[in-house]
């Protein structure tokens, strides 16, 4: 066996054990998130689990006399600012996925051509 | 595997934003100015950029455009972090900043923030600037030049990619907290307020920048396997250590 074949060989099991490490590693962080839901019943309300612009940002700028104002088009008005986000996440999803389409795409043209060439 | 995908779902749940954005009205209008003034020439070279690169290449504004939607769900997607109690969420800027260059991202940023702030009740127009700054800017730097210089130092792909994700999230939180202490401060000292800003972040910060580390390294494995071309065109990788990896 060649030191170049080896080399490659190496690469590519260093290349797996990172692999399943980052995809284990993710897998567990997205396990453990969202445990306390499943069995926490006030992990459902929406005070227990407030975000660090609540807890951090506005705590601070209120404690130094600082308050947040309403936004220019306040969406955060009973099950509206819940439509918004459905709404931007299923665009932002599609959109992403059209774009991945397009990209897998552009490598079936590309290896197309290159056999077409080769004809 | 019914377990992963079942608290995955859980977490995926459309719920209000939960962010670290600085809300509207938080900075007072002279600091608001300074930061939209140091934003704004990062995201002018960015549309510069843009318009260079898909003249250029063909594979870039899919690129950009997967990109843009992958930054615009994940910085506004809530993410609970049980050991702070807290809701916080990743950026994404690093993952974009590698792929396409810091001012491309810092304008993917833009666009991302600008919607949030317009639609989602998420950050603010009048903050917009400092968000911008912290989030597009300074992630996309930080992101940038960590994966360059530990790809220079011979750091494996994905580990480099972890790591620019984890500088990149860490970068912008710790922006944010000069951000908000130099504008609301008064006659306090900056530095013991920066730091107690900050020490209020790390519990939930902390963990969000290994999350994100590992999504960034996702993203970018996930390229190489399916697109290995993309990464060798946008710099990210030589066309020889493609070959080398098979």
């Amino acid at each position: 066996m060649d030191r170049e074949t080896r080399k490659g060989q190496r690469a590519q099991g260093t290349r797996k054990i990172a692999k399943t490490l980052v995809y284990s590693f993710f897998l567990s962080v997205l396990t453990l998130c969202p445990l306390p839901f499943a069995f926490c019943h006030d992990a459902v309300c929406a005070e227990t689990w407030p975000g660090v612009d609540e807890s951090v940002v506005e705590k601070f700028a209120r404690e130094h006399g600082r308050e947040s104002r309403e936004p220019l088009i306040n969406t955060d008005q009973g099950d509206l600012l819940l439509f918004a986000f459905l709404l931007a996440g299923t665009a932002g999803g599609f959109a992403a996925g059209y774009f991945w389409r397009m990209l897998l795409e552009g490598k079936t043209k590309a290896q197309g051509s290159g056999k077409e060439k080769k004809k | 595997m019914k377990i992963p995908f079942l608290m995955t779902a859980l977490l995926l749940i459309a719920a209000p934003a939960h962010a670290m954005h600085i809300s509207e009205g938080i900075l007072p209008l002279p600091w608001a100015v300074a930061w939209y003034a140091l934003a704004i020439p990062f995201v002018a070279m960015g549309i510069r950029q843009v318009n260079r690169m898909s003249r250029q290449d063909l594979s870039f504004k899919p690129l950009a455009g997967l990109m843009a939607a992958v930054v615009f769900i994940i910085s506004c997607m809530p993410v609970p972090v049980p050991i702070a109690g807290t809701c916080s969420h990743p950026c994404g800027t690093g993952m974009a900043a590698i792929l396409l260059g810091p001012f491309v991202s810092s304008l993917i940023a833009a666009i991302a923030l600008l919607f949030q702030a317009l639609f989602l009740s998420h950050g603010g127009l009048s903050t917009w600037g400092a968000n911008v700054f912290s989030m597009g800017v300074v992630g996309s730097i930080a992101g940038y030049f960590t994966f360059k210089g530990l790809r220079a130092m011979g750091v494996p792909l994905a580990p480099a990619a972890f790591f620019a994700g984890l500088q990149a999230d860490w970068a912008t939180y710790l922006v944010t907290s000069v951000e908000l202490a130099s504008g609301i401060r008064g006659s306090e000292p900056f530095l013991p307020l920066l730091e107690k800003i900050l020490l209020a972040f790390v519990p939930t910060q902390l963990p969000l920048g290994i999350l994100e580390g590992a999504m960034t390294a996702g993203m970018v494995m996930l390229l190489y396997r399916k697109r290995p071309d993309i990464l060798v065109t946008m710099g990210v990788m030589d066309a020889g250590e493609v070959k080398a990896n098979g």
